[in-house]
């Protein structure tokens, strides 16, 4: 596809038409377009040195830059082409200079918990999954996607990123209001029906919150919950990484069950880090973490599936609790029913 | 030797992610050292010195700090080759956004974070335009969706960089990072910058204001002045 685009030969209006968003990349080196008429060959000659002094960038360098301001926004227009199925984990030595003997491959659609002490490595084994690592950093494993070795070009692509994470202590620095947040980020994925999806995301946001939002609530004064709601929709929605990472959801104070149940529906692959027993289980595995190696795969047993309907109820039963200390309610009382 | 310019917004991270690179780099044995450059004081070669790192300081006073760089950049280097580093890293504050005192066919590495907000890459000059590397800090603190609109700003701006994300505490990407200095720029072995050229040419300056005028008006403004329009 390269090369083979004469923009040079449109007239910025033609230019404006075939790739709406050109618009940035003026605005973003700071040149005003006044004749939408123009050639754009003809306006690139027309700049006077001190316009390209001031805006820093020389002559020559425009039209490749443009080109390849175009290349970028193409690939996340059109999305990859090349779709994640599955990735695998080949071990590589652990802490104590340990052969890691494990062979793991992880599907789309599958919840992987990762569990083990502080310290242990479980940053480093998502690092490694986000690198692609291929013997080369210091646990030597080797990541394969769909199987395969894959195009170290990957490692540094922005518009197609392996991994989202969704982090514990994340805070917005933005004044934005919720819908003006995440019209943002659905612009910045050049989507199409971006009031649709802003629409949908504030919906489920609001169905994993404990409590609602609006769309003009102002993003810096939602609740740590409410955040953390509103970013597991918007990865789910807007997110093209086939990769989910989240890391200690389990102070968040949102529906765990319902945001891995969104992740999931849309094909992710999710990966969680947690200390929380009921998230752990809500894997289809866990990997146990030892001395920076996976000591142990564990699927997750018919009877710990179990355990975790009855464990999702306690956990309800402590949610109520909270909330009718919020509402002050008298706990003992709590407490008694619950005995009965 | 191989020279790595690395510069950025005051405290955007730049002596944390090459503390981190660094660490990386004496695992593997590469002898790493740094030259400071900065206005007025720093406290950045204490850091890196706790590290057992080679470091010179050097301060511009009252000059642009980045006609400095550029004036004292060579001397830099040969202080580098007597002390037998295998690589020089060059850290450098860009402070009025403009300016790039990167040069050419020397590996350049533009240090910008996350809490500058989604507008900031419009703002920043070629120090971000022109490098081959941008690091983005900071990520921990702001949200994946902001992390998200942010690179996707950075490469806007720059779409011919290559972006990475590093965190100067924990040091996540500092590994990446470190492997991609010495993929793309280990070959390219620098022995004297007399007669390569920077990037970008810096800002026109010199107005009576750049000599020392301290007084305000008409009378005094002199030399490469520009005046706003009002209507
Ligand atoms: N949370 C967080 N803090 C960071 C990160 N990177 C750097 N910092 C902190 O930001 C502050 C400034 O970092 P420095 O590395 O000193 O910044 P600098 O660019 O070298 O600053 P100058 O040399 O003074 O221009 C320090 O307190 C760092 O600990 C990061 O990824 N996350
Ligand atoms: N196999 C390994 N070989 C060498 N170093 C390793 C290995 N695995 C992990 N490490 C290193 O051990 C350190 C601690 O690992 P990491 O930060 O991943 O722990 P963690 O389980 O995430 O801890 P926490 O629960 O506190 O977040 C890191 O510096 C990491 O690079
Ligand atoms: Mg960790
Ligand atoms: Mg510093």
């Amino acid at each position: 596809m390269k090369g083979q685009r004469k923009i040079e030969r449109l007239t910025i209006k033609q230019l404006f038409r075939e790739y709406p968003y050109v618009g940035d990349f003026f605005t973003s080196i700071g040149l005003i377009v006044d004749d939408y008429w123009r050639i754009l060959q003809d306006y690139f000659d027309n700049l006077t040195d001190d316009n390209l002094q001031d805006i820093g960038i020389n002559r020559g360098d425009l039209l490749p830059q443009l080109n390849l301001f175009i290349d970028h926004m193409e690939q996340i227009r059109n999305g990859s082409d090349f779709e994640v199925e599955s990735i695998t984990i080949l071990g590589g030595y652990n802490k104590l200079g340990e052969k890691e003997d494990v062979n793991i491959t992880i599907k789309r659609g599958e919840i992987v918990s990762i569990v083990g002490p502080t310290g242990s490595g479980k940053s480093r084994l998502l690092a490694d999954i986000e690198w692609m690592a291929q013997n080369d950093t210091p646990t030597r494993r080797q990541i394969f996607l769909n199987e395969k070795v894959p195009d170290k070009s990957k490692r540094f692509s922005v518009e197609y990123k392996l991994v989202a994470q969704l982090s514990q202590n994340m805070n917005f620095i933005m004044d934005l209001t919720v819908a003006e947040f995440v019209r943002m980020h659905a612009e910045s994925r050049l989507v199409e029906n971006v009031d649709k999806l802003v629409k949908e995301i504030i919906e489920q946001g609001n169905s994993l919150a404990g409590e609602g939002f609006t769309y003009d609530t102002p993003v810096t004064s939602l609740s740590g919950g409410q955040s953390r709601a509103l970013m597991v929709a918007d990865t789910a929605f807007l997110s093209n990484s086939p990769i989910i990472l989240i890391d200690e959801l389990e102070n968040a104070g949102i529906d765990k069950k319902r945001a891995l149940d969104l992740l999931v529906k849309k094909e992710k692959i999710v990966l969680v880090a947690t200390h929380d027993p009921i998230l752990a289980l809500m894997g289809h595995r866990r990997l146990v973490i030892k001395d920076g190696g996976i000591s142990r795969v564990v699927n997750t047993t018919a009877k710990e599936k179990k355990n975790l309907v009855l464990l999702r109820k306690w956990d309800a039963e402590l949610l109520k609790i909270r909330e009718s200390l919020r509402k002050g309610g008298i706990i003992e009382e709590v407490f008694w029913e619950y005995n009965k | 030797m191989m020279l790595i310019t690395v510069s950025g917004p005051p405290a955007s991270g730049k002596t944390a992610v090459i503390l981190k690179v660094i660490e990386t780099l004496q695992t593997k044995k590469i002898n790493t050292g740094v030259v400071k450059l900065d206005c007025l004081s720093t406290h950045d070669d204490i850091l890196y010195r706790k590290k057992g790192i080679e470091v010179k300081v050097g301060l511009a006073g009252n000059l642009c700090p980045d006609h400095y760089f550029v004036v004292n950049i060579e001397d830099c280097l040969q202080w580098g080759k007597r002390k037998n580093l295998d690589i020089l890293i060059s850290e450098s504050a860009g402070l009025c956004n403009r300016c790039s005192p990167y040069i050419k066919g020397v590996f350049s590495v533009c240090v910008i974070d996350n809490l500058m907000g989604v507008n900031a890459p419009k703002k920043i000059g070629p120090m971000l335009k022109l490098a081959d590397v941008v690091v983005i800090t900071k990520g921990d603190i702001v949200s994946q969706a902001e992390r998200e609109v942010f690179a996707f700003r950075v490469r806007q701006a720059n779409p011919k960089g290559i972006i990475i994300n590093v965190n100067g505490i924990t040091g996540q990407g500092a590994h990446e990072l470190c492997s991609l200095f010495l993929e793309n720029g280990l070959g390219e072995n620098v022995e004297s910058l007399t007669g390569r050229k920077l990037r970008f040419s810096m800002p026109a300056a010199l107005c009576s204001y750049c000599l020392g005028e301290t007084k305000i008006g008409e009378d005094f403004q002199m030399g490469n002045v520009r005046k706003m329009t009002f209507e």
